[in-house]
């Protein structure tokens, strides 16, 4: 395109964070997903972090309302969605009043300025318009006003669209705005929008209109006079990549897991915030060997998908936090019966109802232990969209070689987050290796359920309608091998250790943990789950400085890699930071001796990178 | 679902080596014979068999079945029941569970596997009672019943369970005696051969905490005249004489005694099983003494859509794909290549 054509300058920036705000009702997760596509696919490193309310859609106009869209993209390595927003765009007052004090001094706001009328100013509690010359609120950003609502009416004049309808298209004139600022490919949004609407010719049309229009606007009118260009990452590992949310990932790492070990997928869920994206995109995959159902609630779900793998099924049952409450009993039943199955927690805010559309990280003891009994299972966590599909496929491939259950642990965070992912290929993932009896030929002593490998100490899968292998399952406590029925003291002090060294002994197979920074100093940052990026972030900020300061993310919490005590002995003082009130830390203590500190703030959002360098550098013996 | 047996079978090969552990005299004994006759006589290859239980006494049934089973949660096996069904058609799956099991904590899942219509068979053991928690009043325990939990007499209005059923849809119907093997063995014959979720009630005696539980009923001496045998298009007639009928007056059933008033074997009502319409059945399962016999046989069989089958059916019309196909997946709409 031709820079040339009027007065504006380019400049070029490391990276960007902008922030959609409007009504649930305005389209803004849209507008940020493909603005956030159009990044990643001009080669910068992009972060998302989508901020809805629970409710669907709330009174228009009201603070309750508002639904926001943070996209960092960058030329070079990011691992968060950013502390400080760089761009605000703010589609009405309330969306500005809920937003704001996530833009930083100086930084860009646009506002849509029609909507800043006198009741919409009331509802989101402003008393003068901010937007008014002498008025000094908004003094300390660059405040670009723009009619988006009149300027999307006027691109849609021509059109048969009622006025309700060409209202809903203005999130593509701040989309198209947005684009020409930041030098976003065209037509890959156009491309985008024909198949977002590709079945609507009539809005398909209009939207089109519309995003020609924002984008024209910001080369024809004279308010913008800097474009910015973020050039593309300049590092990476070769291959093909794709955009990838979190609970993309995980589908998509459950059927790869499921192909490759040439099972059927079987997952059995009941709807929930913020899991259900994997019960849609599986129900989408029946051609890939998907059999979904939807149960009655959380508990018919988790005990159809027992009993599918006990039909020789890759099994699976997604939730979240009080879903997983409920599936307890049934899961201890899968641990009894020594069954392969997986149980996905997209965590969110708690207890109860708690902030459904949230992220939090306090599912992490009651996936440890929130079951009657001695009643071990395999925790393991994702750590971003694109590492959910490897600890998916992880969960799987344990869950078959030790016939153990399996809770893979997600969060609303990286559930709807999104990241550039290099796509696998389905040959270069581990094998899945089980042992999967299909016929009683060559058992001497008949057929013993619960006869173990005795390297792994997993129990055979029996082939169920094979003729020899019938047997009987229950959660009635079982005699090692035989697998009758038995109240015998010993037996059962025998089996509560059994079960428990299953999972322990998945820890032989764990590979030697990864130290970001020195393998010994003062301060070791230790983290799980969504954390990651924000800690990662944290300490390569401070190791720039100089200081000492180390890394560990933790993908498996049970068992735990062998090598940590060890780690933690080299460094003076262990730093947990967490979104929950200390649950790996109470882990981490009951098992090693080190001098730790925990970082707990529960706000139902990410850690904020500031707050953890602060408290890193305070951890600092020097 | 099942297959031409290639051999015959004995009713002992489908019993374990377990020792049955139900209390001495209790109905459950009858039932389990019953059962295991039932698919000798069917022919169904034990290994193609799936026993699901929820918990309960009538729930460690499968454990003395030789052939698969799983002895699961309270309340829960319909659940495991259709989810083993969706995995593995080809698998004849049974539900057994009690008055407790499936119609308090596990009253959910009982009405949305009816719901479904899954190609299984339920055997309620209906014996008015908790008895593995050794006698709390159940949901089918009649108003007044003085027990452990309920010391002035239970004030819960108790569930007919084959009207709940037919809140619920269900296709199949039937209800039974436990001590009465020739209908246990028809009706378990009948709700083999339906497809989709066949519901059978067996009135159960626990001669421990409800002893006598249906003794106005299933006692020898009153059960010819206290039960009335269904037989599909055969008029509704009881009693040890077979002199009495049940008539329809309008949508009302009541007992006559041929002969009597001018009334005769053709004024009794007629039994459809296959009737779509579910206001007969209902009158079915809500007909009881002390002025009408209590239906025993098969109260209904109206074939709908099978769940199981419908899954497949549209697992198959979307096709079977490759690793390409998941490859693709993988890769998603768009894509950029990094060199």
């Amino acid at each position: 395109m031709n820079l040339q054509q009027n007065a504006q300058r380019s400049e070029e920036l490391e990276s960007v964070v902008v922030r959609f705000a409007g009504d649930s009702g305005d389209g803004m997760q849209l507008t940020g997903g493909q603005f956030t596509l159009a990044s990643a696919l001009a080669g910068n490193d992009v972060a998302t972090f989508p901020d809805y309310p629970a409710e669907i859609r709330a009174p228009a106009g009201t603070l309750a309302g508002v639904s926001g869209y943070q996209l960092h993209f960058s030329s070079g390595e990011i691992f968060t969605p950013g502390d400080d927003v760089d761009v605000l765009v703010a589609m009405n007052p309330a969306a500005l009043a809920k937003n704001l004090p996530f833009l930083r001094e100086n930084g860009m706001l646009i506002v849509n300025s029609d909507a800043f009328t006198a009741k919409l100013l009331k509802m989101a509690g402003f008393e003068t318009n901010p937007l008014d010359e002498d008025d000094t609120q908004l003094e300390k950003y660059q405040v670009y006003p723009v009619d988006l609502t009149r300027l999307t009416r006027d691109a849609l004049v021509e059109t048969d669209l009622t006025s309700k309808e060409v209202e809903r298209c203005k999130n593509f004139f701040a989309l198209g705005l947005m684009s020409w600022l930041y030098e976003r490919d065209l037509q890959i949004l156009v491309e985008e929008v024909e198949t977002q609407f590709g079945s609507k010719p009539r809005y398909l049309n209009a939207n089109l209109i519309v995003l020609r229009s924002g984008y024209n606007y910001g080369e024809n009118s004279a308010q913008f006079m800097v474009r910015y260009r973020v050039p593309a990452a300049k590092s990476g590992v070769p291959g093909t990549y794709r955009n990838v949310q979190g609970n993309e990932a995980v589908s998509l790492g459950l059927i790869a897991a499921a192909h490759r070990a040439g099972k059927e997928l079987f997952l059995g869920s009941y709807p929930i915030t913020p899991a259900s994206d994997i019960l849609h995109f599986l129900s989408k995959q029946k051609a890939l060997g998907v059999l979904t159902f939807q149960a009655e609630d959380e508990i018919a779900a988790v005990c159809a998908t027992i009993a599918a793998a006990w039909g020789n099924q890759l099994a699976v049952t997604t939730t979240s936090g009080p879903g997983m409450a409920l599936k307890g009993e049934a899961m201890g039943l899968a641990v009894m019966t020594e069954l392969p199955m997986i149980v996905v927690n997209v965590q969110r805010g708690g207890p109860s109802t708690g902030l459904p559309t949230k992220t939090e990280q306090s599912d992490l003891l009651q996936a440890m232990y929130g079951r009657n009994g001695e009643s071990p299972m395999v925790v393991i966590a994702a750590r971003s969209p694109g590492d959910a599909f490897y600890t998916a496929y992880e969960a799987a491939r344990v869950a078959l070689k030790y016939m153990v259950p399996v809770v893979l642990l997600s969060d609303g965070y990286i559930a709807n987050g999104a990241e550039p992912w290099r796509v696998p290929d389905l040959e270069d993932l581990p094998e899945i290796p089980y042992v999967e009896l299909d016929s009683a030929e060559g058992l001497p002593d008949g057929f013993q359920p619960y006869a173990r490998d005795p390297e792994t100490l997993a129990r055979p899968w029996p082939k169920l309608g094979t003729p020899g292998l019938e047997h009987r399952l229950g959660g009635i406590e079982k005699w090692d091998v035989t697998g009758h029925i038995s109240y015998d003291p010993d037996n059962h002090h025998h089996m509560t250790l059994q079960r428990q060294a299953r999972v322990d002994g998945i820890a032989k197979e764990l590979p030697a943990t990864e130290i970001f920074g020195d393998d010994s100093g003062d301060v070791l940052v230790v983290s799980w789950g969504s954390t990651y990026g924000s800690c990662l972030t944290a300490v390569r900020l401070l190791r720039n400085e100089g200081r000492s300061v180390s890394h560990v993310h933790l993908r498996w919490i049970n068992p735990l890699p062998r090598d940590l005590g060890d780690i933690f002995s080299r460094f003076n003082t262990v730093v947990v930071p967490e979104i929950n009130n200390g649950q790996l830390f109470s882990i981490l203590r009951g098992k090693f001796d080190f001098n730790g500190r925990r970082f707990n703030r529960v706000g139902g959002i990410p850690l904020q990178i500031e707050d953890l360098t602060e408290v890193i550098i305070d951890s600092l013996s020097s | 679902m099942t297959t031409q047996p290639p051999r015959k079978y004995k009713a002992k090969e489908y019993a374990t080596d377990q020792d049955v552990r139900w209390c001495p005299g209790c109905g459950d004994y009858a039932i389990l014979a019953g059962v295991q006759r039932s698919l000798a006589k069917q022919g169904v290859p034990p290994e193609k068999v799936a026993f699901i239980s929820g918990i309960g006494c009538s729930s460690r049934f499968p454990y003395y079945m030789a052939t698969y089973g799983f002895h699961t949660i309270h309340g829960r096996a319909p659940a495991f029941a259709t989810g083993l069904k969706i995995a593995r058609p080809d698998m004849n799956v049974w539900v057994i569970t009690g008055d407790g099991d499936s119609l308090s904590i596990g009253g959910n899942h009982f009405i949305h596997l009816l719901r479904r219509n899954v190609d299984l068979n339920i055997l309620l053991f209906n014996n008015r009672i908790y008895g593995l928690t050794k006698g709390q009043y159940s949901p089918t325990s009649e108003v007044g019943k003085k027990t452990k939990s309920s010391p002035m007499g239970s004030i819960d209005h108790p569930f007919k369970p084959l009207q709940l059923a037919i809140g619920a849809d269900a296709g199949f119907l039937a209800r039974t005696i436990d001590v009465d093997a020739k209908v246990m063995a028809e009706v378990t014959a009948a709700a083999s051969a339906y497809r989709g979720t066949a519901f059978v009630e067996v009135l159960q005696n626990c001669n421990i905490f409800n002893d006598g539980a249906w003794e106005n009923i299933a006692a020898k001496q009153v059960r010819a005249e206290m039960t009335v045998r269904l037989a599909h298009g055969e008029p509704m007639i009881f009693g040890k004489a077979k002199d009495k009928g049940v008539r329809l007056d309008g949508l009302k059933p009541v007992a006559f005694t041929i002969g009597e008033d001018g009334l005769s074997t053709s004024d009794a009502w007629v039994h459809d099983a296959h009737d779509p319409d579910l206001t007969r059945s209902m009158l079915l399962a809500r007909m009881e003494g002390p002025d009408l016999p209590t239906p025993v046989g098969v109260l209904r069989s109206v074939d709908r859509p099978v769940f199981d089958v419908e899954v497949r059916k549209q697992a198959n019309a979307a096709g079977s794909g490759t690793a390409t196909d998941v490859h693709d997946l993988l890769k998603g709409r768009r894509t950029w290549t990094v060199s």
